[in-house]
């Protein structure tokens, strides 16, 4: 059996046992043990893959807990239809490097039969709840992993590792179990089907300290880089087929990288010289603003933005 | 003392790495709770200026201030919708903030409603609790009752911080008299003097940040450190003597590729043919360590335990020479038995017999009561079997920590309860065994959590009075 002591064997992950892990061990350690639950204790989950840094993150979380086999689950990507274009390509080129399904549920298919309208203000993040839904009950995914984070928001401080959700995905802050040591209780009836956040306790600081750590890659947008902006409610815009500038603003060429990655439409820059992984943890460390507040015109809408998807069934 | 603006570059790519340290935070109604969560994370700079510029406009807006002025820092802590309309705290929120030392996660437990399905949940997986008390009231009936749940769920480290120091004058003889009363709870319930658990009290001004982050000038009578300096030097939960028990493995999965291989690996160079037969037992470590060449028994339940030798520990390429909880790892054994999702790997000749008898103390956290005759789902690591409630032992009266007779237990009682289990398990008790002596209650009909059960030892067996509630 030591024919497994293979010379592929890379870093040894802090295996000393006279010291205590490192925050990011532990974080890991915890993160692998919730997805590992799920795929144990679940019929068919899967994971929502936007190819935002934290999905990525927990993409490569599953490749370790199941190595040397496959990611056991599909990918289910909400396709708003002002993704960026790179970020598309990203997604299909990491399903296909570790062979995965990949499931798509369009925005613009359900625009295109009528079955949602285009928002006054032109964003989609809002309208992904239903393709998302419909989604999850095509295709009877009974556990949905995310990448939600505690400290994104105020509403997602409140959420279980494991949440249950009802007949319409709703989220009741008010009825969840109580979530004791590291014993998680999927168990769901007929219709109901459970979120599951295993990097429910990281900072985005750990998600960048462990993309740099990990080596893992993301689409490029998340480095600084050149583009064409206009300012809008206070965030840098891109100019593309679905961000047009009005009139009154003007367009210049900044150097930029984006925090979040979303619908092209609400998601904004920030100003940036951080070109490497390194830089960017510098940076985030540094950084005066949370990743919501800076870039997301989505969560400005109102204190209780998060809060109001959340209950509607939203990530 | 450090800050976070200090992890800015420096700690990142030089010196250690921070470790994780979990806590949680209990009080009464209006006991600046939420103003000491405010206070810790304004002044570690864990609030970025948008939040901060937020809380000073609704400080503002609501008039907040007075002479002082300034912001509401227990509004940094205000959730929901629905709890900012009614002016209450739902549900156990967490917190993230990091010195250089050790990164922090904090279970924010709110105090006036189900105090004891929140401070169950949060003290559950925490290394530390905070205990608040107000210097004005000193020790009441809910500070008991903190306690006594602490002293029940074996948190290793209770700290009560004593606030509102600064409206009693910073006197030293009323913190020195609080002390005394906390000294004498904690030996009443054997808190801090039983080798298992420590109580430490601090004064502190939540308000003004006396003794919260930096010590105080203010009260030069106490010689201990601020609260921030006690939570970044204590011991976690995973490195005290105590942790260094025998291995314990309950596996989650088998992992068993086949033909399947991760594509990535193999285009990264994975020999093919030798990992053909792969096959590993995948889990978390929830106690002890183990290395390649340890005995172990695998215990099935209905089985005789079978013992074997650890041939490998792999985890994501890596082959590990040894590995301890809390590490994810997969482990290979030198006998191809048949080896399942809720089978559990443990240091061989540790494990007592696994029995279908089960004798706990519950934390009922369901409005659902208990009763007897009920038939109950029991969670204990990685295997859940159906139960028989036989009977409730009576019930724990938290303020006199006085047992008295009950038969049914409802939402936020603490009991003693005997089930009968469809399939033995291997339970240890709970005092010495933080995890394998855990487990949940859960409601067939609806898949609710109904309690967290702590394990006991049968009567009759040895059994620490201590424990015996």
């Amino acid at each position: 059996m030591s024919t497994y002591l293979t010379e592929e064997t890379t870093q040894v992950t802090d295996a000393a046992v006279s010291t205590r892990l490192s925050s990011l061990d532990t974080l890991e350690s915890e993160a692998i043990h919730i997805i590992r639950e799920v795929v144990a204790e679940f019929e068919k989950p899967a994971l929502l893959f936007s190819g935002g840094k934290d999905s990525v993150v927990m993409l490569h979380l599953a490749t370790k807990a199941f190595w040397p086999g496959k990611v056991p689950f599909p990918v289910l990507h909400v396709d708003t239809g002002h993704n960026f274009p790179e970020v598309i390509d990203f997604r299909d080129r990491t399903v296909e490097r570790l062979g995965l399904k990949l499931v798509v549920g369009s925005v613009q298919e359900f625009i295109d039969r009528g079955e949602l309208a285009e928002r006054a203000d032109g964003t989609r993040n809002p309208l992904q709840t239903v393709p998302l839904l419909d989604a999850i009950q095509q295709n009877k995914f009974d556990a949905v992993f995310g990448g939600g984070r505690r400290d994104e928001d105020k509403a997602r401080a409140k959420e279980r590792i494991l949440s249950l959700r009802d007949e319409f995905g709703q989220w009741d802050p008010r009825n969840q179990r109580p979530e004791l040591w590291n014993l998680y209780n999927g168990r769901h009836t007929v219709g109901q089907h459970v979120r599951a956040f295993p990097i429910s306790n990281w900072t985005e600081l750990d998600i960048w300290r462990y993309i740099e750590r990990e080596n893992i890659e993301l689409p490029g947008l998340y480095y600084a880089h050149e583009r064409e902006v206009f300012a809008r409610d206070g965030m840098w815009r891109a100019v593309g087929e679905v961000s047009q500038p009005l009139p009154h603003e003007d367009v210049i060429t900044k150097t930029v990288r984006y925090r979040t990655v979303g619908d092209m439409s609400c998601t904004g820059a920030v100003e940036s010289d951080a070109y490497t992984v390194a830089d960017v943890v510098v940076e985030v460390a540094a950084s005066t603003l949370t990743e919501r507040g800076a870039t997301r015109a989505d969560d400005r809408i109102s204190e209780a933005a998060m809060e109001d998807r959340k209950k509607d069934g939203y990530f | 003392m450090s800050t976070i603006s200090e992890i800015s570059t420096g700690s990142l790519t030089e010196g250690l790495p921070t470790t994780l340290f979990r806590f949680a935070t209990a009080g009464s109604v209006d006991d600046g709770k939420s103003t000491l969560v405010g206070r810790l994370l304004h002044d570690s700079k864990a609030i970025l200026a948008d939040t901060l510029d937020a809380v000073a406009r609704t400080s503002a807006d609501r008039g907040f201030g007075g002479e002082k002025g300034g912001i509401d820092l227990a509004l940094l802590t205000d959730g929901l919708r629905a709890e900012r309309e009614q002016g209450i705290t739902i549900d156990v929120a967490y917190r993230y903030f990091a010195t250089d030392r050790r990164s922090f996660i904090l279970a924010d437990c709110p105090g006036h409603v189900q105090y004891t399905k929140n401070t169950v949940t949060g003290a559950s997986t925490a290394d530390a609790v905070v205990v608040l008390i107000d210097a004005r009231k000193g020790v009441l009936e809910q500070t008991r009752r903190h306690l006594s749940v602490l002293q029940l769920l074996r948190v290793a480290h209770v700290i009560v911080a004593v606030n509102k120091i600064d409206l009693v004058d910073f006197s030293e003889s009323v913190f020195r008299e609080i002390e005394a009363d906390v000294q004498q709870v904690g030996r009443e319930l054997g808190l801090g003097s039983d080798g298992i658990t420590d109580l430490l009290v601090v004064p502190v001004s939540a308000l003004d940040g006396d003794n919260v982050v930096d010590r105080s000038q203010r009260t030069p009578w106490y010689t201990g450190p601020a609260l921030l300096e006690v939570l970044e030097t204590l011991p976690a939960a995973d490195e005290l003597e105590s942790h260094l028990e025998s291995f314990r493995f309950p596996v989650q999965l088998v992992i068993r590729p086949q033909g399947a291989l991760a594509p990535d690996a193999v285009a990264a160079g994975l020999d093919v043919e030798a990992y053909r037969d792969y096959r590993a037992y995948a889990g978390q470590i929830t106690e002890g360590s183990v290395k390649v060449g340890d005995k172990v028994s695998v215990l099935t339940p209905g089985q005789d335990p079978r013992t074997t030798t650890v041939v490998g520990i792999d985890f994501a390429g890596a082959s590990l020479e040894e590995a301890a909880a809390p590490q994810s790892v997969a482990i290979r054994l030198a006998e191809e038995f048949d080896v399942a999702r809720g089978d559990t790997i443990a240091a061989a000749g540790t494990v007592r017999e696994a029995s279908a008898d089960l004798y706990a103390s519950l934390c009922w956290l369901s409005p659902k009561p208990l009763r007897e005759g009920q038939k109950v789902l029991v969670k204990h690591g990685t295997r859940t079997v159906q139960a028989l409630v036989r009977n409730v032992g009576g019930k724990l009266d938290l303020a006199s920590f006085k047992q008295e007779p009950a038969s049914t237990l409802e939402l936020n009682d603490i009991g003693n309860a005997q089930l009968r289990l469809a399939a033995p398990l291997p339970l240890e008790n709970y005092l010495h065994h933080r995890r394998t002596g855990a487990f949940l209650v859960i409601d067939p009909l609806d898949g609710n959590t109904l309690a967290a059960g702590l394990v006991k030892d049968h009567p009759g067996d040895h059994e620490d009075e201590r424990y015996s509630i």
